[in-house]
């Protein structure tokens, strides 16, 4: 009777996970689904497949530019909050720092700010300094959280690495940088990976700021593009579902792809005292 | 090493915490150069403002409802992946694609999840034509259940990841001296979650206090404000109504409520440390 419960407990389970699976999927069938099918249940399933809302959203609507939009902040942000968090991070791990404990404090504390206090006297720094509808305002404004996650991330992985390898290279006569490069960078590497990922889908799918301090195409993330994508007479399901995948294409890569470095950073930012 | 870091972070975060604090004394239209002190005016005016406090249960509400689902829903989530042989890695996928995919998205697929006419919701339902997103009961649930469906997953690859951390002997010691099923899973594997479950529900109820892409995408706060949270009030205020100061001071409720949180969480964890 056991062993039955047993082996029934590994299809349930599937099964499970398969329904919580249905909302990403039924999207992906109603992106691929004819038009005059849409609003028509039953049957499930459509009779044919179709590319024909793809094809609208590439040739008609505003998300192409946003991919690309999204794209391109979110690489700067990621390179930004690296090159600015690495060393900061390794002094707090390594060097004595002054106050440390209350610095790290206040590094986890602006992680935790909402954005719904900071996004209006960003917005009235972003319209003095003209920086209304750029990519360079919502760099900055996503360096504001993606910063000193990745602080907090990467010293947290650098503190794994024993400090005797360090002493060791130094006592064959390796620099400061010479052990940068050599010894720590390499074991660190992981760590950069994860804090990337997670730095990079921060940016991806922030909607607020990107919201508020963009005006045009010039500038609209995807996720802004999806939320106000046009819908003249009727709402067009089948192209926002369409849309809808695609805002995911990255968010999917990441998950199949680079899974390791992603559970690595989702567990280390909760483990890491 | 720090000094451009925390220059950036200085101007970032810091300075706009303490500049909305200073916008939240004041009268401030932008558009219209309008800029006066007032002092705690809106504070004083929320204390006794029937949409803010509406606002403020609707958070409350959002908040303790999705994050106990999430907890359990995660835990379960866990203990089934943890007991699982086949296709695990293909289950965790699933799970951080959803987690990991913009609120946005998330939004869309049950704005059409939830249609009338065309929505799988109705169909399960056996052709029923609900509108939920409509509908001033069922819209608060509706968007609950869509959070619920988006950050369990984290919830679950939390504890889950402590799970593989139990060593197997701990079972099997249980199992030597008697223990059934539920036993087991109250007297061993509870406690040795306790701590990471304990960071999940601080980070889930930070995020749920501050949450404001789903409603605002789902409903905007409609129908009839009932699911108008703290932080879709707060933007409305702002750049619909074009009252800075005002909104500005219920941004700052937020962030206080959301600071208290985090610091009676970590007063909670210190004393778990000192006892343990």
């Amino acid at each position: 009777m056991k062993r039955i419960a047993l082996g029934l407990r590994d299809p349930l389970i599937l099964v499970a996970l398969a329904l919580y699976g249905v909302p990403f999927f039924w999207q992906l069938l109603t992106s691929l689904k004819p038009e005059a099918e849409l609003l028509r249940l039953p049957p499930l399933l459509p009779t044919r497949l179709t590319v024909v809302h793809y094809r609208a959203v590439f040739e008609q609507s505003a998300l192409p530019r946003a991919l690309l939009n999204s794209l391109g902040i979110g690489v700067m942000t990621t390179a930004l909050a690296l090159v600015l968090g690495l060393p900061a991070a390794y002094a707090l791990a390594r060097l004595p720092v002054a106050g440390r404990r209350v610095l790290l404090l206040g590094i986890v504390a602006s992680t935790a700010f909402p954005q719904i206090a900071t996004v209006s006297p960003l917005y009235l720094l972003v319209r003095a300094l003209g920086l209304r509808d750029t990519w360079t305002a919502l760099v900055l404004a996503h360096t504001s959280f993606t910063l000193p996650l990745t602080i907090w991330l990467l010293a947290g992985f650098i503190r794994d690495i024993p400090f005797a390898l360090e002493e060791s290279a130094a006592v064959d006569g390796a620099g400061t940088l010479a052990t940068l490069r050599w010894v720590i960078g390499p074991l660190v590497a992981p760590g950069v990976a994860s804090a990337a990922l997670l730095a990079f889908l921060f940016s991806w799918n922030e909607f607020l700021f990107a919201y508020t301090f963009t005006a045009s195409e010039a500038s609209r993330t995807v996720p802004v593009a999806l939320a106000l994508f046009p819908g003249v007479f009727e709402i067009p399901w089948g192209d926002i579902a369409a849309a809808s995948m695609l805002a995911s294409v990255p968010t999917v890569l990441i998950v199949i792809g680079l899974q390791r470095y992603l559970i690595d950073g989702l567990v280390a930012g909760a483990v890491k005292d | 090493m720090m000094a451009p870091a925390l220059t950036v972070l200085a101007v970032l975060t810091v300075y706009p915490g303490i500049w909305v604090l200073w916008l939240s004394l004041g009268d401030h239209v932008p558009i219209f150069d309008v800029s006066r002190f007032i002092g705690l005016g809106h504070y004083v005016f929320l204390a006794t403002d029937t949409l803010f406090l509406r606002a403020l249960g609707t958070t409350a509400i959002f908040t303790i409802v999705s994050v106990t689902l999430e907890l359990v829903l995660g835990v379960l989530m866990a203990l089934a992946l943890a007991g699982q042989r086949r296709g695990r890695r293909l289950a965790i996928s699933l799970l951080l694609l959803g987690w990991a995919m913009p609120a946005v998205v998330t939004a869309k697929i049950f704005e059409w999840l939830y249609h009338p006419i065309g929505g799988l919701v109705n169909y399960v339902l056996g052709g029923a034509v609900i509108n939920w997103l409509g509908d001033p009961y069922l819209a608060l649930p509706a968007i609950i259940l869509a959070d619920v469906w988006r950050t369990t997953p984290f919830v679950a690859i939390l504890a889950f990841a402590r799970l593989l951390g139990i060593p197997p002997e701990l079972y099997e010691a249980a199992r030597v001296d008697g223990a059934g099923p539920v036993a087991t899973f109250t007297r061993v594997t509870l406690p040795l979650l306790r701590q990471i479950l304990t960071i999940a529900i601080l980070f889930r109820t930070l995020d749920a206090l501050r949450a404001f892409d789903i409603m605002f995408v789902l409903t905007g706060g409609g129908p009839a404000s009932t699911t108008e949270t703290l932080t879709v009030h707060a933007y409305r205020a702002m750049f619909q109504m074009l009252q800075f100061g005002f909104g500005s001071a219920i941004g700052v409720i937020v962030f206080g409520l959301v600071m208290a949180v985090a610091w009676i969480y970590l007063r909670l964890l210190q004393r778990d440390e000192a006892t343990a």
